[in-house]
């Protein structure tokens, strides 16, 4: 009776796990705000379904304040011509157009969508000016391709209130937004432009929705169809034969924890998200700045494709921001003084990410002036944080984690960018609370660099399968270089270390059946494969018994108790449910 | 025989080794599970089986008679893995018979330096008396101390 109650349920959530996937596959991305059913209150609402929405309550305060400025807040509605082919880039020129004299408060759709042409042929934004409304009207319909120009005053339309959505944001960045001379403003340009206004309560970058591969839903989609096939055998087993009956349940039950368990997976796969998201309006906050410092800062990003999960990404931005303006402001020198210096007068930012095993690695690494560790030990002493003597016994290492105490800056200006103090403490107490360490490497006269290390809640990896006896390893594919096969006789001696030649050049062995204690199976084997690891610029040669082959594999960790095993990274469940290990190059190359 | 919490006294799940009743407080107890495939994992003490995939987690599982230095049983119908959480960490213990929950009420343990078994002392809080059986109550912290050289 239990039992049937039970599968019940399980039913009842599988039809409603199904039509969430089949919903969600036929949809596009959502926009996250709601255009489409709000009250019309002007005409133009129902010929402009993209002029229809309301401001939240920090627009409504921007919009407020420039009226309390005496300036302009129009609502323009630019419809495009349906022959427009490049939509994003005319947009461009229009968004272009309208910076020029104004600055953007809000635009509908996001700017995002419209960057990525997710929108039909019409947008409309929100912008504030003290030009009257005739220089758009002109401006714009002077842009080819633009089929109408729909501008009105603020007073017209502003009665249609706030939203639900609002939310109320500190003071001090609405000021910011008016004092910014000419940068240009878009959403989310003004939000990176908090900086460190203290703790940042506010998450203006909640993005609701996650942009997801269609084929990790293709992925989910299997999966839910072979729950449904796994019900439907589960329905049918009555059998006369108890035996037989609780047979076919174990075997339906054993089949049915094998798929939630690759389930779960795959929904986990698909709440992560490149930290491109992240990354990508940093170049353009980066020309801010150096405008703003008048230096000149190149910033250099790799790795963007690196994946983190959706609530990472959220956190990780403001920290990011945060030592991205440390190096520009206190790390990169004026370029007068590089040029003193020898040094290229553009200053190098380089922003890092890559995965580390069960970690995701971000670095923000600058060729600036270093950190002062003589200046950091004055102020600590300064300002009675530790003793004389005592500082002067301390490392290098221990007199920079000073830096992360609040309230301490070795600043002499406090600037409207950083130097408060108040940064590098909420950045370091950030990364603790997703469960990630912040470490500092830098040199004086040479630069930077600040290291973000993250833990995974999950880990993808491409990896090679292997068979080494009768047991299955995975071996990282981004170590690989090469696979070969070679007879057992190519296996030399060379100062008691086996080699192999491998195009004139000598590759160390590793008898992996032997390094990991795998029980013989007693086979003979005349052919051997090869794998031919990376480890920094040197090879090593992996010996295994056979390839399984390439497969993405979830990194799960060996647990507590495990993890300080030196050659094995963690543990990956394989699609029939067996446990393989994941082999640590790294301690294992020679 | 459910007995309500007093302060006196703790529930505990009993199981059998070899010949012998042990207990462990049922807080710490999660799950009891059937044996199932374990994959061996190098580098680790003897008595670490290996690692098993638990719902989609990797818990490590130890033969608790080895660890206790006795000759393990075949695996038979009764062998069950009990799965038991210290802290963070998960571990499953291999045990020839899962028998009972009891409770043990504070009077009926004695304190282990009256006994000498074949257990190392650091394994043993005390050992139960209930009727007739003497049931011997590990201590978990104790047994998940281990490093990569086995000690």
């Amino acid at each position: 009776m239990l039992r049937k109650a039970s599968s019940l349920s399980l039913f009842v959530k599988i039809s409603k796990l199904n039509s969430v996937v089949s919903n969600k596959s036929t949809e596009s991305v959502k926009v996250t705000e709601k255009t489409t059913d709000r009250k019309k209150n002007q005409e133009e609402g129902l010929k402009y379904p993209t002029a229809n929405f309301k401001l939240n309550q920090y627009e409504m305060n921007a919009a407020n304040k420039a009226v309390e400025m005496e300036m302009n807040v129009f609502k323009i509605t630019v419809v495009l011509n349906k022959g427009c082919v490049l939509k994003s880039a005319r947009s461009f020129i229009i968004f272009q157009s309208l910076e020029k004299h104004a600055e953007i408060i809000k635009s509908e759709p996001r700017v995002e969508d419209i960057e990525d042409e997710k929108f039909d042929f019409e947008f409309t934004v929100v912008c504030v000016t003290r030009e009257g409304q005739g220089v758009f009207t002109k401006d714009i319909n002077s842009i080819a391709e633009v089929d109408e120009v729909i501008i009105s005053p603020i007073e017209e339309w502003i009665s249609q209130g706030i939203s639900e959505d609002g939310k109320d944001e500190p003071l001090n960045s609405i000021n910011e937004v008016f004092s910014d001379g000419d940068g240009s403003l878009s959403p989310e340009n003004m939000k990176s432009s908090e900086g460190d206004q203290g703790e940042q309560q506010h998450k203006t970058k909640t993005v609701k929705t996650v942009r997801v591969d269609i084929d990790r839903l293709d992925i989910l989609m299997n999966l839910v169809s072979e729950l449904i096939i796994i019900k439907t055998r589960l329905e049918g087993i009555d059998s006369v034969n108890n035996i037989e009956r609780t047979q076919s349940y174990t075997e339906a039950i054993e089949y049915l924890e094998r798929i939630t368990t690759s389930l779960h997976d795959a929904v986990t796969k698909v709440r992560m998200v490149p930290v491109e998201l992240v990354f990508n309006r940093f170049p353009r906050m980066i020309r801010d700045i150096s405008r703003e410092l008048g230096k000149e800062i190149m910033l250099n990003m790799s790795g963007e494709e690196t994946e983190l999960d959706r609530t990472v990404i959220d956190e990780i931005g403001d920290p990011l921001i945060h030592l991205l303006r440390n190096s520009a402001d206190h790390g990169i020198e004026s370029i007068e003084k590089r040029k003193e210096l020898g040094k290229p007068t553009a200053g190098h930012i380089d922003l890092r990410a890559y995965q580390d095993g069960n970690n995701v690695v971000i670095e923000v690494g600058d060729d600036g002036q270093g950190i002062n560790t003589d200046r950091v030990k004055k102020k600590a002493i300064e300002k009675g944080l530790i003793k004389k003597d005592i500082a002067d016994n301390l490392s290098k290492k221990e007199i920079i984690e000073f830096l992360f105490k609040p309230s301490f800056s070795t600043s002499d200006k406090v600037t409207d960018l950083s130097g408060r103090g108040v940064g590098l403490d909420v950045v370091k107490t950030k990364i603790e609370k997703l469960g990630g360490v912040v470490e500092v490497e830098t040199e004086i006269g040479k630069g930077s660099k600040f290291i973000i290390r993250l833990p995974l809640t999950l880990a993808i990896i491409q990896a090679l399968l292997v068979n080494i006896g009768k047991e299955k390893y995975a071996i990282p594919l981004s170590s690989t270089k090469e696979i070969i096969r070679i007879t057992p006789d190519q296996i030399k001696l060379l100062q008691k270390q086996e080699i192999i030649l491998l195009r004139n050049s000598v590759v160390p062995i590793v008898r992996l059946n032997k390094v990991l204690e795998v029980p013989d199976d007693g086979n003979e084997r005349k052919a051997l494969t090869v794998v031919i690891v990376r480890k920094g610029d040197k090879l090593s040669g992996f010996l295994v018994d056979s390839l399984i082959g390439q497969q993405e594999i979830v990194i799960k960790s060996l647990g507590v108790l495990l993890s300080g095993i030196k050659c094995i990274a963690g543990a990956t469940i394989l699609g029939d449910g067996n446990v393989a290990l994941i082999i640590d190059v790294n301690s294992l190359a020679i | 025989m459910v007995e309500a919490k007093d302060a006196q006294g703790k529930q505990y799940v009993v199981f059998r080794l070899g010949n012998e009743d042990y207990a462990l407080d049922i807080h710490s107890v999660t799950t009891i599970e059937k044996p199932m495939i374990v994959a061996r994992v190098p580098r680790t003490p003897h008595f670490i089986k290996g690692v098993i995939n638990l719902r989609g987690e990797i818990v490590p599982v130890m033969e608790l008679s080895i660890r206790f230095n006795l000759t393990p049983a075949p695996e038979s119908e009764e062998t069950r893995i009990v799965i038991v959480k210290v802290g963070e960490a998960s571990l499953g213990l291999v045990v020839d018979e899962v028998e009972d929950v009891l409770y043990l009420s504070k009077d009926s343990i004695e304190n282990v330096s009256n006994y000498s078994t074949d257990l190392s002392m650091d394994f043993i809080t005390g050992v139960g008396k209930v009727n007739d059986r003497v049931i011997t109550i590990l201590n978990l912290e104790k047994l998940i101390e281990f490093n990569e050289s086995g000690s």
